[in-house]
């Protein structure tokens, strides 16, 4: 049994971090949440990720792991506890794989691309790129759900966790910038998918809360500005 | 059951040449589809309608992109010659710094090709940076795999051919044997095994190729 000692250095913001805390969750391992000062990088987190400098990172006994969805994987390998969030069928992990590769390097910079913005038609376009990305997202739940409740099947998998996470993000983005982006009559399994994830055990408590995470938001942007 | 196995690539393409690499490792049969990337196929776009890119596998019709996502499938899905380490940190440490390979390496060794001057200056210092941080993962290892080829050097592949040719059009060295021993000896390891070293594309064709994308981007930035 691998030893429990296992640390998450990260903020309560990102939805990054919430990856492999879902992960964690799902497992029922227990950890150390390590929370980083807004603005300044602990020497522990220097030490942990010297080539990014970013969160999350994963401490694994005196093992770093970095990177999110490698941390999720790395979960899923060590742990057999719960239930396997990769699919076992090589095709739905590639598939799986894949999908999570879009959101990192497409759909969620695109998502970012709305609040900085500068104008209605450049919001506006700019949105209309995000409704496009999530209606190849419910393609895509369609054919990875096979009928069940989540991207995973009965339980939340890899790519409900690499989605899911971004939900508080995308919801604070439509209230900031009073747009619609996941709209039940364009993508109506996502949109049902996306309560069933808010509120699954493994998420629950880690899903930062819209308003939280919305005057968090109001302060970057007012320190961006500012500088 | 005779297995259909099919991939789309582009003569040049480093990422596709990734997956002619795990293929000829595991010694598996495959039709190859060269695309022209101006001019795409229906098949590619119907196989990769989101990305429209190379390569896509075709494995008994169902499609698998993105070069590295490709390596992982190949490698569970045969297993002989296994590409990625059992040990899962291990795994994960070879993941990381495959990313790494694609998200800050390429790139900075792209801005070396197309910078001249200061600029380039500065693109090489960035590069030999990176460079630096992949030579430290090799340590004493004859390869990132260990005492084979696997997953981490089928990733760098590109960088054991395509460095030593974006040298050679701007009369430069990246990879000094003196400041990069390792990195060095581990390209010269890799190109010359017997796998590997039938798959290179045609050097001279690679050397025109990079040359006018050199050419075109300080045209373009010129005019500017």
């Amino acid at each position: 049994m691998a030893s429990e000692d296992v640390k998450i250095l990260g903020g309560w913001p990102s939805p990054y971090v919430m990856r492999p805390r879902i992960a964690l969750n799902i497992k029922s391992v227990n950890y150390e949440f390590l929370q980083e000062q807004f603005g300044s990088k602990s020497d522990l987190l220097l030490k942990s990720n010297p080539v990014y400098k970013k969160i999350p990172v994963m401490i694994h006994g005196e093992k770093p792991i970095c990177e999110s969805l490698i941390i999720v994987q790395y979960i899923d390998e060590v742990w057999d506890s719960g239930h396997s969030i990769l699919p076992s069928d090589p095709y739905d992990r590639a598939v799986a794989k894949f999908w999570a590769t879009y959101i990192d390097d497409k759909w969620f910079p695109g998502l970012r691309a709305i609040s900085r913005a500068e104008g209605e038609d450049a919001k506006k376009e700019a949105a209309e790129e995000v409704i496009a990305g999530l209606v190849l997202l419910e393609d895509a739940f369609i054919k990875c759900s096979k009928g069940k409740s989540f991207f995973g099947g009965e339980k939340i998998g890899y790519l409900d966790i690499a989605l899911g996470c971004f939900l508080a993000s995308l919801t604070v983005t439509e209230k900031m910038g009073n747009i619609k982006l996941l709209d039940e009559n364009k993508t109506p399994n996502l949109f049902k998918w996306a309560e069933k994830f808010s509120s699954d055990a493994a998420v629950k408590d880690v899903m930062p809360e819209t308003g939280k995470l919305m005057d968090f938001a109001k302060v970057l942007i007012a320190k961006s500005k500012a500088s | 059951m005779a297995e259909e196995l099919k991939l789309f690539r582009t003569w040049s393409s480093p990422f596709a040449l990734r997956v002619v690499h795990a293929l000829k490792i595991k010694g598996l049969e495959y039709e190859t589809i060269f695309e022209d990337l101006s001019s795409k196929s229906a098949s590619l776009l119907q196989y990769n309608p989101v990305n429209k890119k190379v390569p896509v596998l075709v494995h008994n019709g169902k499609a698998i992109c993105e070069s590295l996502v490709i390596l992982e499938y190949i490698d569970e899905t045969w297993k002989q010659c296994p590409l990625l380490p059992r040990d899962p940190y291990e795994k994960a440490k070879a993941r990381f710094w495959a990313k790494f390979g694609d998200e800050k390496l390429f790139s900075s060794i792209g801005n070396v090709l197309i910078s001249q001057g200061k600029e380039q200056e500065e693109a090489i210092a960035a590069a030999v940076q990176n460079l630096k941080l992949i030579e430290e993962q090799l340590q004493e290892k004859k390869f990132f795999g260990g005492e084979t080829i696997g997953y981490l050097d089928i990733a760098f592949g590109w960088t054991a051919n395509l460095i030593s040719i974006l040298e050679e059009i701007m009369d430069l060295k990246l990879v000094d044997e003196e400041k990069f021993p390792v990195l060095s000896a581990w390209m010269h390891n890799f190109s010359d095994d017997p796998v590997i070293k039938q798959c290179w594309p045609p050097r001279d064709k690679l050397v025109v190729k990079f040359q006018a994308m050199r050419e075109s981007h300080l045209k373009t930035v010129l005019s500017q």
